[in-house]
């Protein structure tokens, strides 16, 4: 039972990044921009929140960095293909190259100024230590299971569960549905298509990089790996997600933790006794490349039945012209 | 008559896409409390005139005054704040939402369901509109998304209405509603602007019709004073034969016959029910019948499209029941078929002229390489023989007027001399003369002894066009009877289920 908890605490650890990665997209997508940027834009909300939080010792600050940063990089997007009107696919995967790039560099940069690979301060450390709620948190099995994270893993959780609300209730969310459903009937509503797209694809952005802070600050423990692949995928995962979760953040928090199960299974499938000894014993390859082979295999599904998914936005991946015809 | 009476006054408005002028310095004008028909060709620029009311395009020149004042209209929402509402050609609503979720969008009201709802149905209460708010915009009829979308503009407030082609998809009584309709929103003294090419529409619901003609405003009449022949004169610029020839013919019979057919509709339910006809070659069958007796089922079944229950469709004495398109085109039988529905089928939008000439006769060619100039040489014939509006060949098809797509397409499948042709509403949408041109396209066919299959709605066309007409109720075959004879009553009630036997002899 105690390895199946701990398996629990770090599949909802390692989910986490993946929710903010994947609330950020669906945030965009809703608006119809499909922005294959994901991984890019963690990446550059991963290293510009270590390197506040190494300069700075601010928690706040930090995150607040690495939204901003991964927002700038999701508003070069935003102009490029809503202004511009640039293959959304293309832009998507040159701010994904892009935002691997810089952090990369700039991340070896930062190494070679620190002399070492730079680490964050065990008391900035200790500020995203779990919360222990009095009594709660030390309830057996339940406590740790649900009641003993990191802020993060709430903030991401409220973040999904906030945008899911929005596009179910408020009349902001009817109209990025409808932009991403239908631009010419919203426009034709007097919805202001342009300033939403942006916004939608802007937040979303800032999300993610969020995301990317969490991996390169929490999940590697305050220690940046210069040359290691800090988000390493994550960011595709998250695209995948997003069908999987079929455009839902309220969905996307299950499927964000299922992910992060297979992700971290590696290190637990030895200690689950109860399974038959081949299966602990297989490479561990074999269970890194799980998760990504189910990336694969949520791809293909969605698009062989593409006709059936009626809960992706019609208009997703085109731009919107007024004057076209 | 001072300046402030006017709801709408236009001055000088000119639009300019890259090279085509599709406003020209255009001057109209609309009282409060009148219905005006926008009358012109396919491509005349009224879509374009519009779409500068409602803020989808911005005049290059020109100004707009609403109610005496100049205003500039930036955007959709300027439009909806000068209490000014479209309905466009192509609806503009949102298919996986629910009326309700349509009509809200994009206005300030809080999403206060409750409230909405009542001042919704006040509205219809009021005009007599029937809604159902719930329902999704894709499970809806034509009329019914029309509808959502005059509550849609009613709801924003709007003073002013304009229809862009709204009956070219209705049934003759759901344009007498529209028609109601249109008449409680005069009584309430908005000033409404309707686009259509049904001349006598045009004579029946407006007080007033003004003419585009290439872009440039021509004229206002009074429709008291007005009749079809000095409208469409009007709107051509010259003298026109409103008479459709029906020349005589060598025939062959029983080029095609079908017998017995039943077949299944999309619902499950019989669409067509122990249907037996024959065409001769050299002979046009009219179908009439109200919309959904099962005209579309027909085409599609002898097209080769739809499933067949039951019965026998043989050409030229060759059962073609179970065969694929390309094996009915292996045993030399060429047939061409214009679906109801062809902006969705047919054409590719992005392609030119020439290229959409060259998806039909590709597979007919030798070698691995394209025969652009011969493609080319029959864009540019049929650019000439149709007038259809276009720079050149090589416009992509998608920035034609939606009359003048339609005519690529008629034209490209004509062209191509089938044996047999089957065209479903092929004026439908299309001017006057662009109708007589279609007309006469399909006459030479016959007289090349093509049979042709030609399913109508306008009654009139039938009786002159046809040589035999096949009367569809509930997919059953009422009878068929000779055009030359028959009166439009007797067609009436044979459309509302009344069966003749006898009359419907071969007589060719
Ligand atoms: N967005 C556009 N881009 C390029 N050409 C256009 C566009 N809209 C209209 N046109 C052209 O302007 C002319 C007028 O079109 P339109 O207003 O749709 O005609 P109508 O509604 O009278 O049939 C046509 O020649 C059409 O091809
Ligand atoms: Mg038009």
């Amino acid at each position: 039972m105690a390895n199946f908890i701990n398996f629990f605490y770090a599949a909802i650890l390692s989910g986490t990044p993946l929710l903010f990665g994947t609330t950020g997209e669906i945030l965009c997508e809703k608006a119809g921009g499909l922005n294959l940027g994901v991984e890019g834009m963690m990446w550059i909300g991963a290293f510009a929140g270590f390197y506040t939080a190494w300069k700075t010792e601010s928690v706040f600050l930090a995150f607040l960095v690495a939204f901003a940063s991964a927002a700038l990089g999701a508003l070069l997007y935003a102009f490029l293909t809503i202004t511009l009107k640039t293959n959304q696919n293309v832009t998507g995967l040159t701010l994904t190259t892009f935002g691997i790039g810089i952090s990369t560099v700039l991340g070896f940069a930062m190494t070679e100024n620190a002399g070492g690979n730079p680490q964050i301060s065990s008391e900035f450390m200790s500020k995203l230590a779990p919360i222990e709620i009095p009594f709660l948190s030390s309830i057996p099995y339940i406590g740790k299971m649900f009641l003993n994270y990191n802020p993060f893993v709430y903030i991401a959780i409220v973040i999904a569960i906030v945008i899911a609300l929005i596009f179910k209730f408020s009349k902001t969310g009817l109209a990025i549905r409808a932009i991403g459903e239908n631009p010419s009937a919203a426009d034709a509503a007097g919805i202001n298509v342009t300033l939403h797209k942006y916004l939608c694809t802007i937040i979303g952005g800032g999300i993610c990089g969020i995301g990317g802070a969490y991996m390169s600050i929490i999940t590697l423990n305050g220690t940046w790996q210069s040359g290691g692949g800090v988000v390493g995928g994550y960011g595709w995962i998250a695209v995948a997600l997003v069908i999987f979760a079929s455009w839902s953040s309220a969905k996307a928090i299950i499927g964000s933790f299922i992910f992060g199960a297979f992700t971290c299974l590696q290190y637990y499938i030895g200690q689950f006794s109860f399974l038959p000894a081949f299966i602990r014993e297989m490479p561990v390859s074999i269970y890194q490349m799980l998760p990504f082979l189910l990336t694969t295999i949520v791809l293909i599904i969605s698009s062989v039945n593409s006709k059936k998914i009626s809960s992706e936005p019609h208009s997703l991946g085109l731009n919107y012209f007024r004057e076209d015809r | 008559m001072s300046d402030t009476q006017y709801a709408i006054e236009l001055r000088g408005i000119t639009k300019i896409f890259g090279e085509i002028i599709a406003n020209d310095k255009v001057d109209l004008t609309v009282n409060n409390g009148e219905i005006l028909a926008l009358l012109g060709e396919n491509g005349s620029g009224k879509t374009t005139l519009m779409n500068i009311l409602s803020g989808i395009y911005h005049p290059d020149a020109g100004t707009i005054k609403i109610n005496g004042k100049e205003v500039v209209i930036n955007s959709p929402k300027d439009s909806f704040a000068l209490k000014i509402g479209m309905i466009h050609q192509h609806f503009k609503l949102v298919e996986v939402m629910t009326a309700f979720e349509n009509i809200l969008l994009g206005t300030n009201n809080k999403l206060n369901r409750k409230k909405a709802a009542e001042e919704i149905k006040t509205l219809c209460d009021k005009f007599s509109l029937k809604i159902d708010l719930k329902k999704r915009v894709c499970n809806m009829s034509v009329s019914e998304k029309q509808t959502v979308e005059i509550v849609k503009v009613l709801y924003r407030g709007a003073n002013i209405l304009i229809l862009d082609e709204p009956t070219a998809v209705l049934t003759p009584q759901e344009t007498q509603n529209l028609f109601e309709i249109l008449r409680a929103m005069k009584k309430d003294g908005k000033a409404v602007i309707i686009i259509t090419h049904k001349l006598n529409e045009v004579l029946e619901i407006s007080d007033r019709v003004m003419i585009l003609r290439k872009g440039k405003s021509i004229d206002s009449i009074e429709t008291a004073k007005a009749n079809a022949k000095i409208l469409t004169e009007a709107m051509v610029g010259q003298a026109i034969d409103l008479e459709i020839e029906r020349p005589e013919t060598e025939k062959e019979p029983h080029a095609l016959d079908v017998r017995h057919l039943s077949v299944k509709g999309a619902d499950g339910r019989m669409a067509l029910k122990d249907v037996t006809f024959d065409i001769s070659s050299g002979e046009i069958l009219g179908v009439a019948g109200v919309a959904g007796s099962g005209q579309k089922e027909l085409c599609e079944t002898i097209a080769g499209l739809h499933k067949v229950e039951k019965g026998a469709i043989l050409f030229k004495k060759e059962n073609i029941v179970g065969k694929t398109p390309s094996e009915i085109i292996k045993a030399g039988i060429s047939m061409s078929f214009i679906p109801e529905d062809r902006l969705g089928m047919g054409l590719v939008a992005s392609m030119d002229i020439t290229h959409n000439m060259l998806l039909k006769s590709y597979k007919n060619s030798k070698g691995i390489f394209l025969d652009r100039k011969e493609a080319k040489k029959l864009a540019e014939d049929l650019v000439e023989k149709l007038s259809i509006k276009t720079p050149n060949v090589s416009t992509p098809v998608r920035l034609l007027s939606g009359g003048n797509v339609q005519k690529v397409l008629i034209g490209r499948e004509i062209e191509s001399n089938p044996q047999l042709l089957i065209t479903a509403y092929p004026e439908r949408g299309l001017d006057i003369n662009s109708s007589y041109t279609i007309y006469n396209l399909i006459n030479k066919q016959k007289q090349n002894g093509s049979s042709v299959l030609f399913i109508g709605e306008d009654l009139d066309v039938l009786l002159e066009l046809c040589d035999r007409i096949l009367v569809l109720c509930h997919g059953e075959v009422m009878g068929v009877v000779n055009a030359r004879e028959v009166t439009k009553e007797d067609l009436g009630f044979m459309m509302a289920g009344q069966k003749i036997s006898d009359g419907g002899e071969n007589n060719g």
